[in-house]
């Protein structure tokens, strides 16, 4: 026993320092890549800012507050397209919330497991569709439905009334603001439903029993027992699903109408920061003023979409760290 | 909790009858809506892959895969855009698996809860969230404009700008599930730290690793945004990663928006082409995924 442990560390000297070189090696290798990434981002915010440096300067503060975009005169603004897709978001996601939430409640709750995992199943590869293809789908089934059907049912109920008039007013194209926000809806869905769903299941089963125990409905345990109790986490991928509909592009430049344009109508054409960065940049020349108003854009769509990560990372943190401490 | 959840139905059911009645109601109307809910995403699902099957399924054709993209009219195919796809998609893995691989090892075995480590994650899912159109203009002023010219090699440099965060994102969260038992065994019998990482920890948590590696597949070959500006598209049959190059979705996208029937044709059996390969990427993936943890 003695005799065979001895020969090891006899031997041990040359390998510890070809050991301990493969290590160090191998450490500046992994830390190095890991330092890459931090570059990459660095590099992709630093390109959109001096590349939208030209427009920066040239409009000055008020390339934030005209809605102006004509090449003729050379004359760029953000306000536009900024605003089609805060608003096309916002739409998304009025739609998207109640449909995410009534199917994590319909997945969690009210199915039989088998089909829910199905269900679930079809729910999440609905996510992984490309979003090319909800810009075809978008553009050849809802518009033509959105134009023979939506849009004049809606002026004809409420095209009279003085305040939403205002909101259905416009040419029957089919495209635009709500349609945008319909397809935008139907990308983000699957994500939402997908978190609110993990949130419901990691709440610890007991409170849930206690409360069902208690007598409680199915409604007024969701209501009052894994809502309060999830609402952080809730809120975190809603803000996530966001992000992803302020940043697509595919899918909305094929609906959006193409009009950078800013008001009430629900179905006038509009514009958002990527739809107008895929539709232009053909058309702007390197080192033109156009070109570097669309790399500004871009900067301005960089910030708003790292904002709202931050914020859905905040709030995802503080239900986990709930979780955390409650199972 | 200041509202009672439960009223004294159960001992006095005759007097606080309206109220049971109305918890009851209330109850119907929510399990109706989440049904509605559910049967109108379901129903969208529905409705995306039959029209996908019914305008895709006519034209898939044996001359969709031999012929390169023509003129409308002329009866071309889709073979230089399939072939685009694969070769740009591919060329993404090659180069963003690595830089993923080392990036989640790094976060999992040195970095742990450091600030270099906390930053990298955080700017890790940043990428992955980043818009990807954005990244797209990026590799265009980096790679294209320099250069002067678009190229298979920028578009397949801005995929893997998509595939590595989630490689990243996978790898780390694999090997954390891998037991410090199976570390401690590793390290007790004498073996490098770098060793037990690589033959030990990775090896235990390939299959993981290698579902990242699908869905960061299946990510990136439906993304069009990022090749607009980078591998452009094109008409011609061409192997060349110098060269501007076709690609399904890029193809589909430049299709799509045309007013000629057979060009029409193509962009829905590509559409359908892209989203199937997708979906069973996926598939495969989830089933894998149920079948290996139990």
């Amino acid at each position: 026993m003695d005799g065979t442990a001895e020969q090891p560390t006899q031997a041990e000297p040359p390998q510890i320092t070809r050991r301990w070189d493969g290590d160090a090696l191998f450490r500046t290798l992994v830390v190095l890549t890991g330092i890459s990434v931090l570059i990459v981002l660095g590099a992709i915010i630093t390109v959109m800012v001096t590349g939208g440096w030209k427009a920066f300067s040239t409009f000055g503060p008020s390339f934030f507050v005209t809605a102006i975009w004509n090449p003729v005169t050379q004359h760029f603004g953000a306000v536009a397209p900024v605003f089609g897709t805060l608003a096309s978001s916002f739409l998304g996601l009025v739609i998207a919330v109640p449909l995410a939430f009534g199917t994590a409640f319909w997945l969690t709750a009210l199915a039989p497991p088998a089909i829910s995992s199905v269900i679930g199943m079809a729910v999440q590869l609905l996510a992984a569709v490309p979003s090319i293809i909800f810009g075809m789908w978008g553009f050849f089934v809802l518009v033509p439905v959105m134009a023979h059907y939506v849009q004049p049912t809606a002026r004809h109920m409420f095209g009279h009334v003085p305040v939403l008039s205002a909101l259905v007013s416009g040419a029957p194209f089919g495209t635009g603001l709500l349609t945008a926000g319909l397809v935008l809806a139907v990308m983000v869905v699957p994500s939402i439903t997908a978190v609110m769903r993990d949130v419901f299941v990691s709440m610890p089963t007991v409170l849930r029993e206690s409360a069902y125990g208690l007598g409680a409905t199915r409604w007024e345990v969701m209501r009052q027992v894994v809502l309060p109790w999830s609402r952080q986490g809730v809120v975190g991928g809603i803000v996530l699903g966001m992000g992803r509909a302020m940043g697509e592009t595919m899918a909305v430049t094929f609906v959006i109408g193409d009009s950078n344009h800013i008001g009430w109508s629900l179905f006038a054409p509009a514009n958002t920061i990527a739809s107008l960065i895929a539709l232009e940049f053909p058309e702007s020349p390197a080192g033109s003023l156009k070109l570097s108003s669309l790399m500004a854009l871009g900067a301005i769509l960089m910030a708003i979409s790292f904002v709202t990560l931050w914020v859905s990372r905040i709030f995802l943190a503080r239900g986990e760290a709930r979780a955390g401490k409650r199972s | 909790m200041t509202r009672p959840i439960v009223s004294q139905t159960a001992d006095r059911p005759q007097r606080s009858g309206v109220l049971a009645l109305r918890r009851k109601m209330i109850d119907k109307l929510a399990t109706g809506m989440s049904w509605l809910a559910m049967l109108i995403v379901v129903f969208v699902l529905g409705s995306i892959l039959w029209t996908l099957l019914k305008n895709g399924l006519p034209g898939l054709t044996l001359a969709l895969f031999t012929h390169s993209m023509g003129a409308p009219g002329a009866g071309g195919g889709l073979a230089n855009a399939i072939v685009g796809s694969l070769l740009q998609t591919g060329l993404s893995i090659l180069l963003g698996a690595p830089a993923g691989l080392l990036t989640g090892i790094f976060l999992a075995e040195y970095g742990a809860n450091t600030k270099l480590a906390r930053t990298v994650r955080f700017v890790s899912d940043m990428l992955l969230s980043a818009p990807s159109i954005l990244i797209g203009l990026f590799i265009y002023m980096v790679l294209v404009e320099p250069f002067g010219h678009f190229s298979g090699f920028s578009g397949a440099a801005a995929l893997s700008l998509m595939a590595m965060p989630i490689i990243v994102r996978t790898t780390e969260d694999m090997l954390r599930l891998v037991p410090v038992s199976m570390r401690e065994a590793g390290i007790a019998l004498g073996a490098a730290k770098w060793r037990v990482i690589l033959f030990i920890c990775v090896r235990a948590a390939r299959g993981g690793i290698m579902t990242g590696v699908l869905l960061a597949i299946a990510r990136v070959a439906g993304e069009t945004a990022p090749l607009l500006f980078t591998s452009l598209g094109n008409s011609e049959w061409s192997l060349d990663m110098r060269r501007p190059m076709a690609s399904l979705p890029v193809a589909i996208y430049q299709y799509a928006g045309s007013a000629y029937q057979d060009w029409m044709q193509q962009a829905w059996t590509g559409a359908l082409l892209v989203t199937v390969g997708v979906l069973i990427i996926n598939i495969v993936v989830r089933v894998g995924i149920r079948g290996g943890r139990t």
